[in-house]
């Protein structure tokens, strides 16, 4: 019964879908107040029936219905309950549900957040992510319902979630990147929406920032899950493979942070209008690529969907529907006459430009090299496959081009700077930089010139950003007076450029400094790795839940102390047989020891064992979790909050940083 | 009508990544090019993993096999290798071609997570990988008893494209050489 209240509910939700795409629109067209009052309602009440929906398909899960299709090839009696839950979007039909759900939430956070918005706004934006819906929401029902029933022959027990999945990072990962794909949708349907109206003004790149803020912090945060799952669950300590599902999530990442820099000059200047659309439409218009690349099957990976050609000639309809309308739309409204508002070159106008510059180069060039191997077969010119190698060489480039003018960023003025200034301003951070770039990786033997390089870009962008800082503190009359004049606009860029740097350091430092060594070893054998003495002490059979496994029991010593006691895994679950590598790591903020077991290796007790040290592995996602603080931090700021009228009256809001 | 014709590039752009990607649809990622179905193995001479001696394609001959083409960079070969240790166990014959490899590497994968294979034919260039049509690792081809290509699969083997492709072929190649 629950089932088919969720399937009927799903089913009201797309008709509430189409209203809300349909009425409010039509009344925005024809300046009828009616329909467009109605849209906020109709936001909340689709939001209400996919909620009914996703409730009744989690209840199925957590009550082990298995005559439903999709628990019973997805969940298992056994399994415990919050991976009962996980496993609701660990598949294609339950995890388009999420989707579903996460885009009617954030539509009806519109709704219920925007109350300073023109209603004629308002009604544009919400009609524009109830399209959005009628596509998904159409997309679950005709090709993925994920309510279909196996009767009568229902099974007695489900065949269990993928091991790989039953994982508490893996819990939250989806959830995360889905909030951050689909909250561009907000920023996609603002964009719009000004493109209907023909007023492309400061006042949309203003709406539109501190959504945009948000969507990038979560699929920050769910990029950085994504990754540390894979470095700790799949078991050989490898943190980023470049796969095109990961690809599918960094493309929109990359267009976004171009997106909020471009969304900034927008506003305080006016400048880039056209730009700013473009990169609005095209930063929604690849997570729905992303949608299409994981769901459809033209690309292999490790962790694409179950995939169906019926549902890859959907989201490929609805891609050509919503990015071709779109860019139809754009080619027709956008301004075409390049904006009276000048700029110097040497500025902080001309910085972000440069920003959006590398960042764009950056998302095609992933984009290129996940589609070759599809365009090289479309043309019928065999099959080929992009690796690693290319896209480390390109990228890693364009990012040392980067940092450097991340350090001049803050300091920079709008409209017209001197080099002069910069130096006076930058020339002791750029000394300091130097020094640090030598002398800090002395504290690693052997010198390595990559990690050198890597600190002194990031202790150039950290310290040019302390420069900056200091300057505001002193002009104030106390400390505690200057810290309470920044706003959090100011702030969240300090933290997140901050996390940028700590995330470079831990990328080139861990890729440069890690040491593994893959040995045989027996009970009682010990090896000393970077210092750390590893003890091989005894293997165990350990009970899980719905798995049986053997553990080898290590302690690690270092001169003498210990540091830690750990116990890797290789867990054989019991309804799928599949045997699973569950590494034991001691995790540290200057290093992680990593240890996974291999097989056993002849018939004296003998293991494959694969030790680890890397160094600084932690700063990478430390670096991306203040990224998001940042973006969350700068969200806050109250001037999104103000009233439009007294922004349009000030001058003052476009002299603050941004 | 100059700048305003500049606006129409993305969406010009855009079309043609729609018609790649619906020409994309139309084929299937894991979809052999048929260039060397009931065609007998290019002729190689290589090391053998690990041994002294020099591999050729009359060593691969005399019962139905599996060749497996995997690497230590690839990974899905590691996702794919237990099933075929599976394999092993019940008697498949299954050799390996190691692609593009590090040999000490791959000696130590093959230590480290059991070795399913025969012998395999240490590929370093990928000069066998080439003549193959090999486009990416893991791909296993399906050879009879005289060393004819009859089957390739691109992707991972598992239990699904295992019972459902490989084995109704190789059980077919098998009866065909009166091997039960």
């Amino acid at each position: 019964m629950i089932p088919e209240i969720g399937h009927f509910a799903l089913i009201i939700a797309l008709c509430l879908a189409l209203i809300l795409a349909l009425v409010p629109a039509w009344g925005a067209w024809r300046g009828n107040s009616v329909a467009m009052a109605l849209a906020p309602s109709l936001a909340i009440g689709l939001l209400v029936f996919v909620g009914i929906s996703f409730i009744c398909l989690t209840t199925a899960f957590l009550q082990d219905d298995f005559s439903v299709k999709l628990v019973a090839s997805h969940s298992n009696s056994l399994l415990p309950s919050i991976y009962k839950f996980a496993a609701v979007w660990g598949n294609h039909e339950g995890s388009l549900l999420l989707w579903a759900l996460i885009l009617a939430l954030w539509t009806a956070a519109v709704a219920l957040f925007s109350s300073q918005l023109p209603l004629l706004v308002l009604s544009r934006v919400l009609s524009v992510m109830g399209g959005i819906s009628v596509g998904f929401l159409s997309f679950s029902l005709i090709t993925s319902n994920p309510f279909a029933r196996l009767l009568p022959a229902a099974p007695a027990d489900g065949s269990d979630l993928n091991p790989l999945l039953q994982d508490p990072g893996l819990i939250i990962h989806p959830p995360l990147l889905y909030m951050g794909y689909v909250g561009f949708s907000v920023a996609f349907a603002f964009a719009i929406a000004a493109l209907l109206g023909g007023r492309l003004d400061a006042s949309w790149a203003r709406w539109s920032r501190p959504w945009t803020n948000i969507a990038w912090a979560f699929l920050s945060l769910g990029i950085m899950l994504g990754s540390w799952w894979a470095y700790y669950e799949l078991g050989w300590g490898g943190w980023w493979f470049w796969d095109p599902v990961e690809n599918a999530s960094f493309m929109p990442w990359l267009a976004g942070t171009a997106l909020i820099h471009s969304l900034a000059a927008t506003e305080k200047r006016g400048l880039f209008k056209s730009w700013t659309v473009l990169l609005a439409i095209f930063t929604f218009s690849l997570s729905l690529l992303g949608t299409f690349l994981v769901r459809s099957g033209v690309l292999t990976s490790v962790h694409a969907f179950a995939t169906d050609p019926a549902r890859g000639m959907f989201i490929l309809v609805f891609l050509a529907i919503v990015v071709g309308g779109s860019l139809t739309l754009y080619a027709f409204r956008a301004p075409a006459v390049s904006s009276r508002v000048s700029f110097g070159w040497v500025s902080r106008e001309s910085l972000l430009l440069c920003n959006n510059v590398v960042f764009l180069v950056a998302t095609l060039t992933v984009l290129f090299g996940t589609l070759f191997p599809l365009i090289v077969d479309a043309l019928g010119l065999g099959k080929v496959s992009v690796g690693p190698p290319y896209f480390n060489a390109v990228f890693v480039p364009l990012m040392a081009l980067l940092v450097p003018l991340m350090g001049l960023g803050p300091v920079s003025r709008w409209k017209r700077d001197a080099v002069e200034r910069w130096r006076g301003e930058l020339a002791i951070p750029a000394v300091v930089a130097v020094l640090c770039g030598i002398t800090l990786p002395l504290l690693h033997a052997p010198y390595n010139i990559w990690v050198a390089l890597a600190v002194l870009l990031s202790s150039w962008l950290v310290l040019g950003l302390a420069r900056d800082l200091w300057q505001r503190l002193r002009s104030a009359s106390s400390a505690g007076q200057g810290l309470a004049r920044l706003t959090p606009g100011y702030c969240g860029m300090l933290i997140a450029h901050l996390g940028f740097a700590a995330c470079v350091v831990g990328i080139v430092a861990t890729s440069q400094y890690s040491v593994e060594h893959d040995l045989k070893m027996s009970p009682g054998d010990s090896r000393v790795l970077a210092g750390y003495e590893f003890r091989f002490v005894e293997v165990v059979q350990v009970r899980g839940p719905n798995f049986v496994a053997d553990e080898a029991r290590f302690e690690v010593t270092r001169d003498g102390v210990p540091v830690a006691s750990m116990g890797p895994q290789k867990r054989r679950y019991l309804a799928s047989g599949s045997v699973m590598t569950e590494a034991a790591i001691d995790a540290g903020l200057f290093r992680d020891l990593y240890v996974a077991m291999g097989e056993p290796v002849g018939s004296s007790g003998a293991w494959a064992m694969r030790l680890h040290f890397k160094p600084l592995v932690r700063w990478m996602w430390l670096g991306a979790i203040l990224m998001a603080l940042g973006a969350f931090t700068a969200a806050l700021d109250k001037r999104y909050r103000r009233q439009r009228e007294v922004i349009h009256s000030s001058g003052e809001a476009v002299l603050r940083g941004a | 009508m100059g700048p305003r014709l500049k606006l129409f590039l993305p969406l010009i752009l855009f079309a043609l990544l729609a018609i790649t990607l619906f020409r994309g649809l139309g084929l299937d990622p894991n979809e052999m090019p048929s260039a060397l179905i009931d065609r007998p193995l290019p002729a190689f001479n290589l090391p053998a993993l690990g041994q002294t001696g020099m591999v050729s394609a009359a060593d691969v001959t005399g019962q139905p096999a599996l060749l497996n083409v995997w690497a230590t960079w690839c990974v899905s070969c590691r996702v794919e290798h237990p099933y075929l240790k599976q394999l092993a166990q019940q008697g498949i014959p299954i050799f390996g071609l190691n692609y593009k490899d590090d040999d000490l590497a791959a000696q130590r994968w093959l230590e480290e997570l059991g070795d399913p294979y025969r012998f395999n034919i240490a590929d370093r260039e990928g000069t066998l990988g080439l003549d193959l049509g090999v486009y990416g690792a893991p791909e296993t081809y399906l050879l009879d008893a005289t060393g004819v290509v009859r089957y390739r699969h691109a992707g991972v083997v598992d239990e699904k494209v295992w019972q459902t492709i490989l084995e109704p072929l190789y059980l077919a190649l098998s009866k065909g050489n009166g091997v039960p």
